[in-house]
């Protein structure tokens, strides 16, 4: 038998209600005005209405039939963002897992230093290492490649992962090691046979941290790319800005659609993200 | 003599050769990352600032004056702000409630999806003719809403609260994973001993949560530096150049071909920046 709630406890209740309630309205405004626009009609979306009266799914198939001059190339941009992402995350993960590997189970000379190196790019703002970048890459004949990107979320990228894999190497047992040494395992064994397969989850939180960081970027893209086949989604969607007379309604479907994979990989993999993520952070 | 070997066997840091060689493979990807991608382009574009006529120039440019003082109030309300609602409402998302895990779930969205869709929202949210805000404004007062965006002072908060918006969830879940950490049983004691919740905070969460505070609030000045999308999606630095803040001037200059002048923007930052950046690999690199 439930019994009724004494008063202290309906306080409580009410003063979490309190904070619940205008945190989920901050969170969710921006989110779900987006979805709004992208299910309105033209002139509709902007009524302020919690729900249209004749929502519509008519934007999205202007973008899937790319019926507009700024949706010409939205298969190839969305495959764009998708081999960026991709690439990133592969790469990202192979440079910071062998250094990872190599500074806290090899205890490589020098690896301290070298972690130093990857602590200092770590802490260099993204926004400030642009400019340089793009000077970089333009020296590098790289402009208007889609590899100058890649390389530059990779260098972007690792030196998080090496950091957080580094941790969580740490804590793996040094019998496991000695075992593998004493059996004459050589160390690229050790390496695939018994690290691998014992850093799994920290491994998936790095690599969809890069995927998702290079699937996300936008000032690097709008910097290295420009040919309207070679960009990725958010930058064609920042170019939507460039006029007035922009479709709105048909940027925020395009958002939408580009804003799913993202917000489904974070859900599908969270466990190991918040877990994986923070673990770094709170170390210290 | 058999005490050393099974010392030496037993002791990580002495690897033999082969295995040190295969480290310096191992290390090697991301040395030639660092070197190719990090340690030249940082060189380049500090000799391309060497020259003093671009300090000149930079100093004389009004935007950049401006630039400064939005840069510095930037970085010290938006993060004391975001991380003082974050330390708050870590405590919220304590407690154990089936619809707490709900809104948690809601919470991580503005993190778990990208700047660019829902920046450009907000920002067509604040159009003052046909924005969705000015038209409730207009529909409950029949007066016409603020030109949001066109007032620089505005304009900048917006952008502030924009950065709030998108990264208090990273550092929500940061301090709460920090709070979770603390012994349950020390506040139960407390219970037992009839503390309040102030006192509770006071005595058992603040002590073992400040250096995870502070290391959090200097990271996140360093990445609130770099941060680009907030202000250049929302405002475009605009109205009038008024809303930059240094990342985005440095690409402004960068996208007017003044290598040299984004180049200088940035070495001005450097020593406030340095500083930050030297405590935080201290407190890291531990």
């Amino acid at each position: 038998m439930k019994k009724g709630w004494s008063l202290r406890q309906v306080s409580i209740e009410a003063q979490l209600l309190l904070v619940g309630i205008p945190v989920v309205i901050w969170t969710m405004i921006p989110v779900y005005h987006l979805f709004l626009f992208a299910i309105s009609q033209r002139d509709k979306a902007t009524s302020g209405q919690l729900w249209p009266k004749n929502p519509t799914l008519q934007n999205f198939e202007f973008v899937f039939g790319q019926k507009h001059f700024y949706l010409n190339h939205f298969w190839q941009q969305l495959g764009n963002s998708l081999m960026i992402a991709v690439a990133t995350g592969l790469i990202t993960l192979f440079v910071a897992t062998t250094a990872a590997f190599a500074i806290s189970r090899l205890k490589v000379r020098g690896g301290r230093t070298v972690m130093n190196m990857a602590l200092v790019t770590y802490f260099i703002p993204a926004a400030f290492l642009a400019v340089p970048m793009y000077k970089t890459m333009a020296n590098y004949g790289l402009l208007n490649n889609r590899w100058s990107l890649i390389l530059a979320m990779v260098t972007i990228a690792s030196p998080y992962c090496i950091w957080v894999l580094k941790q969580a190497s740490d804590k793996l047992p040094w019998e496991l090691d000695e075992a593998a040494r004493i059996d004459g395992a050589s160390p690229l064994q050790l390496f695939w046979l018994v690290y691998v397969p014992l850093m799994v989850p920290s491994l998936v939180a790095v690599g969809t941290y890069a995927l998702l960081l290079a699937w996300n970027e936008y000032l690097y893209g709008f910097l290295l790319l420009s040919k309207e086949t070679d960009l990725p989604l958010a930058v064609a969607l920042g170019n939507f800005l460039a006029a007035d007379d922009s479709p709105w309604e048909l940027l925020m479907a395009t958002g939408f659609i580009y804003a799913l994979p993202p917000a489904a990989i974070y859900y599908v993999f969270k466990r190991y993200m918040v877990s994986g993520l923070t673990a770094g952070a709170v170390k210290s | 003599m058999a005490e050393a070997v099974v010392l030496a066997a037993s002791t990580p840091r002495r690897s033999s050769n082969t295995w040190n060689k295969w480290g310096q493979l191992m290390v090697l990807p991301y040395i030639l990352v660092f070197l190719f991608l990090v340690l030249y382009p940082v060189s380049y574009g500090l000799w391309l600032a060497r020259d003093p006529q671009s300090y000149v120039k930079l100093f004389a440019d009004p935007i950049f004056f401006r630039t400064a003082i939005n840069t510095v109030i930037f970085v010290v309300v938006a993060v004391n702000l975001k991380l003082l609602i974050a330390l708050g409402l870590s405590g919220f998302f304590m407690q154990t409630r089936w619809w707490i895990r709900i809104v948690a779930m809601l919470f991580i969205l503005p993190w778990a999806v990208p700047s660019i869709p829902t920046i450009l929202s907000t920002r067509f949210m604040l159009n003052p003719e046909w924005g969705v805000i000015n038209t409730l404004i207009f529909k409950l007062t029949l007066k016409d809403g603020p030109n949001w965006l066109n007032d620089p002072t505005l304009a900048l908060a917006l952008s502030m609260l924009m950065h709030i918006w998108k990264s208090l969830p990273f550092w929500t879940l940061i301090l709460l994973a920090g709070r979770m950490a603390i012994p349950a049983d020390q506040y139960e004691a407390a219970s037992v001993d009839g503390a309040t919740r102030w006192q509770k905070f006071c005595f058992i969460t603040w002590p073992s949560m400040k250096g995870l505070y502070l290391t959090s609030t200097l990271l996140s000045m360093i990445f609130t530096l770099g941060d680009f999308n907030s202000v250049y999606l929302l405002t475009g630095g605009g109205p009038a150049d008024l809303t930059h803040v240094l990342a985005t001037l440095g690409i402004r200059y960068l996208r007017l071909d003044q290598i040299e002048l984004a180049m200088a923007s940035i070495v001005v930052a450097l020593p406030f920046m340095l500083p930050l950046v030297y405590v935080m690999m201290k407190r890291l690199s531990k």
